[in-house]
């Protein structure tokens, strides 16, 4: 399907000579590390990016399409049966899903007409779609079903999935991974990015793994480790966390009764209806909830960060606190800011009137060599490190203030597996030397590796959940769902 | 912030301009011989009325940069803040009504006194025209753009009532004010010449916000909210909204002060066309000059010397002086096009 696909950005090679191809009735996982160009691959695949060199060739029943500079728009590559879902959403919050349907399908029907075709599309698929709602209405999980739909729309045969269940809870990642089954059974063709080993096992035929632009391995599922596919990815074997007992000192976070909500916005649509917890010094404490169920506000209360008002109940939080917060480029740093301009925003005193540079940027050097931020030196831009060194620079400057209490946000979203670790090694560094750590993630596996104890926030309840809860147990109470009541 | 970095960037955004400067003149070269003027003596009038002498570069070129400078600090300060101050020809309004009207009443002062509280009248009244938008900006979140844009129209018609009513000279047959008292002009920079002491005052104003901008806690908090204001909110835990809103205050009050330095530095009294535009001019100073202080200045220079070109070329070679509004849109839009291309 794809054949020796080469592209570079200026000086950046992102794919080299880099072949794919994919069979009817198969599911093929794509595998790599960020920035190891698998994205770039389909945005290729699909017409959005023109290859310098290469070709993509489309077999369907009517005929072969080869082109040999790939598709010019993704319009082309929707006419010759491909479809994507991209790593983030796509829909138009303001319009039906009807709308947003006919808007990515290029339908020219308009009202009821558009609405019928929707519904025989939705209901080909067995997806539970009403096609009048509006998009801001639906969950998290229905808008992605929404992105599939519209994928699929136009007949598509190939299917490409772009990092799918990354926002879903356990039992979503299910009912997907078994929609894909199914679609691929039905004679689809699917390509599906992940970083997540487990899926790859339950779902794909064939995997490709690639790094820095190239493919490592490319083999049949059924010969292949978890072991053997990660050392393809990362070059080199992940260590095993390491998990050491929590000693745990002083209560630094207790909530009792708490209700809260975000100002400005209507109390039972982004709040917390009920929390009673307490976090001592020295241990990680997870939260794990599914977007938009209050964990968010909750989270921010307690870097009293933001404009959450507290309702009822009681909420105190001793000393200085660290916040990393989920969104690094519009709300962890300043992208056109220097380093060291950055470590200012998170450092400067009200009652600072002159600023002195030099020792700023002398700051910024030490913080960046004690904390392994690759970066040119201070005076560099924070938009040219890569997403791990932000991230890395964000929590050097958090640790900076001397914070007892440490909140974060989703702190590894989007990075590689290395920066993962070392991120996580950072957490519970900073456990371990005595601060009280709340991380919230949206990846569950991430929050139980991590975590001492698990929050679970779900409509606005918070619940502590026993230690070594399993994972689909954990799963059922971010859905709320009755059964573990 | 690196020095070294931006002065190399700086290098390289002059460089730029002057080319750009030079497809103007090219263009309006060929705009002149289309329409069937002469093209040599319009340029070489151009040239002389800006550069031609000593006397024309300082009494011409500087005395018409002055305002635009001014006032370009003015958006830039406004813009660094996230703000888009279009307002600034109905500030600079105001500000000349408040200068004229504390200069009528300023006589038997003593002359540095006489001079400050001149100049405090517009700082007054260009933060007073601001003022409105700025309310409505904090209290219901209505955009600057538009309000202070309407708040022009107000402004130059205010100009009009206050010279044909209560600012009227006294046998009341001319729209225009009485001169103000003497001690509340702004003395000339060397005898003969008409350049003033405003021109001064927009060198030291730039090198001011410039060492504001970069060097205080202020300038940096500005900086931070126009930057990004989600960040400036979350980690830098600002006060983001009452930052911006303090920008465009200053903003319009410094847009006033050009109002002010105009009077008290040109016109000596309130007329009704005193501003040519400056007010939209310079916010393509303020662009032109990528939001930079000291490179507004230069920008401001340049525009200045245009319009006093210009005005030669009108007086000298017969050439309607809306033909340099040719070079000037045909400067901005190269420099804007170019500079999209690079980046």
């Amino acid at each position: 399907m794809l054949h020796e696909i080469s592209k570079s950005f200026g000086a950046t090679v992102a794919l080299s000579r880099v072949s794919l191809s994919v069979v009817a009735g198969q599911v093929h996982a794509l595998l790599g590390e960020n920035g190891a160009g698998k994205s770039t691959l389909m945005h290729v695949a699909y017409g959005m990016l023109r290859p310098d060199a290469g070709t993509v060739t489309v077999s369907a029943a009517g005929g072969i399409a080869t082109t040999t500079h790939g598709f010019p728009s993704p319009r082309a590559a929707r006419a010759a049966g491909i479809g994507m879902v991209h790593q983030h959403f796509t829909s138009i919050p303001a319009l039906t899903v009807c709308e947003n349907i006919a808007l990515t399908a290029g339908w020219t029907e308009t009202g009821r007409a558009a609405e019928r075709r929707a519904e025989s599309v939705v209901g080909r698929l067995g997806l539970p779609l009403r096609v009048s709602d509006y998009v801001e209405s639906l969950s998290v999980q229905l808008r992605q079903r929404l992105e599939i739909v519209k994928a699929l729309a136009a007949n598509a045969r190939i299917l490409l999935l772009d990092e799918p269940t990354a926002v879903l809870a356990p039992r979503e990642v299910d009912e997907l991974l078994n929609f894909v089954r199914e679609f691929a059974l039905g004679g689809g063709a699917v390509v599906l990015i992940t970083h997540k080993l487990d899926e790859v096992f339950r779902v794909a035929d064939r995997v490709t793994v690639m790094r820095r632009g190239e493919v490592t391995l490319r083999d049949v599922i059924a010969e292949q480790t978890p072991q053997s596919l990660s050392r393809a990815m990362i070059g080199a074997d992940l260590p095993p966390p390491i998990r050491l007992e929590a000693r745990t000192g002083d209560v630094l976070v207790r909530a009792s009764g708490l209700r809260l909500h975000r100002r400005g916005v209507a109390a039972d649509r982004a709040g917390i209806e009920g929390a009673d917890f307490s976090v001592r010094a020295g241990e990680v404490v997870g939260v794990a909830a599914i977007e938009g169920n209050g964990q968010r506000e909750l989270l921010r209360a307690i870097a009293s960060v933001d404009d959450i008002a507290i309702t009822t109940g009681s909420l105190d939080v001793a000393g200085p606190v660290g916040f990393i917060p989920e969104d690094r480029t519009t709300e962890g740093l300043i992208p056109q800011f220097t380093l060291a301009e950055n470590l200012l925003l998170g450092t400067i005193a009200r009652s600072t009137r002159w600023l002195a540079w030099p020792a700023l940027r002398a700051r910024t050097g030490e913080l960046l060599r004690a904390h392994d931020v690759r970066a040119s030196g201070p005076d560099a831009a924070a938009a040219t490190l890569s997403g791990g060194n932000q991230q890395k620079f964000v929590f050097a400057r958090a640790l900076a203030g001397k914070p007892r209490v440490i909140v974060a946000e989703d702190p590894t979203r989007g990075l590689d597996l290395r920066a993962t670790q070392v991120i996580h090694e950072r957490l519970r560094d900073a456990a371990r030397q005595g601060a009280a750590v709340i991380v919230h993630s949206s990846d569950l596996d991430e929050v139980l590796a991590l975590a001492d104890r698990v929050l679970v926030v779900a409509r606005g309840q918070v619940r502590e959940l026993p230690r070594d809860t399993p994972r689909d147990v954990v799963g059922d109470t971010m859905l709320a769902l009755e059964s573990v009541a | 912030m690196s020095i070294a970095a931006p002065m190399r960037a700086g290098a390289r955004d002059l460089a730029h301009v002057a080319g750009a400067f030079g497809l103007g003149v090219v263009l309006l070269s060929a705009f002149l011989a289309i329409a069937g003027f002469h093209v040599a003596p319009a340029l070489s009038a151009l040239w002389h009325g800006a550069f031609g002498s000593w006397d024309n570069f300082t009494s011409a070129a500087l005395v018409r940069a002055t305002p635009l400078v001014i006032l370009g600090l003015a958006f830039t300060l406004g813009s660094k803040a996230g703000t888009l101050n279009i307002g600034m020809e109905g500030q600079f309004a105001a500000g000349a009504i408040g200068t004229t009207w504390a200069g009528l009443h300023l006589g038997g002062v003593p002359p540095v006194l006489a001079v400050a509280v001149a100049l405090a009248g517009g700082l007054i009244a260009g933060a007073a025209w601001v003022a409105l938008p700025v309310i409505l900006r904090m209290k219901l979140g209505v955009s600057e753009v538009i309000t202070t844009l309407l708040l022009n129209f107000v402004g130059v018609a205010a100009v009009s009532y206050a010279v044909t009513g209560p600012l009227q000279e006294p046998s009341r047959i001319y729209p225009q004010s009485a001169l103000i008292a003497p001690a509340a002009r702004l003395p000339h920079l060397a005898a003969g010449s008409r350049l003033h002491l405003g021109f001064i005052f927009a060198i030291i104003i730039a090198g001011l916000l410039s060492l504001l901008l970069k060097q205080t806690a202020w300038g940096f908090r500005i900086r931070s909210v126009g930057a990004g204001p989600r960040a400036a909110l979350i980690i830098g835990r600002m006060p983001v909204a009452t930052i911006a809103a303090t920008a465009l205050l200053w903003s319009g009050a410094l847009a006033g002060f050009g109002g002010a330095v105009e009077v008290t530095g040109v016109s000596y009294a309130l007329y009704q066309n005193l501003s040519p535009g400056y007010g939209f001019t310079a916010i393509a100073v303020a662009l032109l000059g990528r939001l930079q202080p000291t490179f507004v200045l230069v920008a401001g220079v340049l525009f200045g010397a245009l319009e006093a070109g210009a005005a030669a070329m009108q007086r000298d070679a017969g050439i309607p002086a809306v033909a340099v509004q040719v070079v000037e849109a045909v400067v901005i839009i190269t420099v804007l096009l170019t500079a999209r291309r690079r980046a």
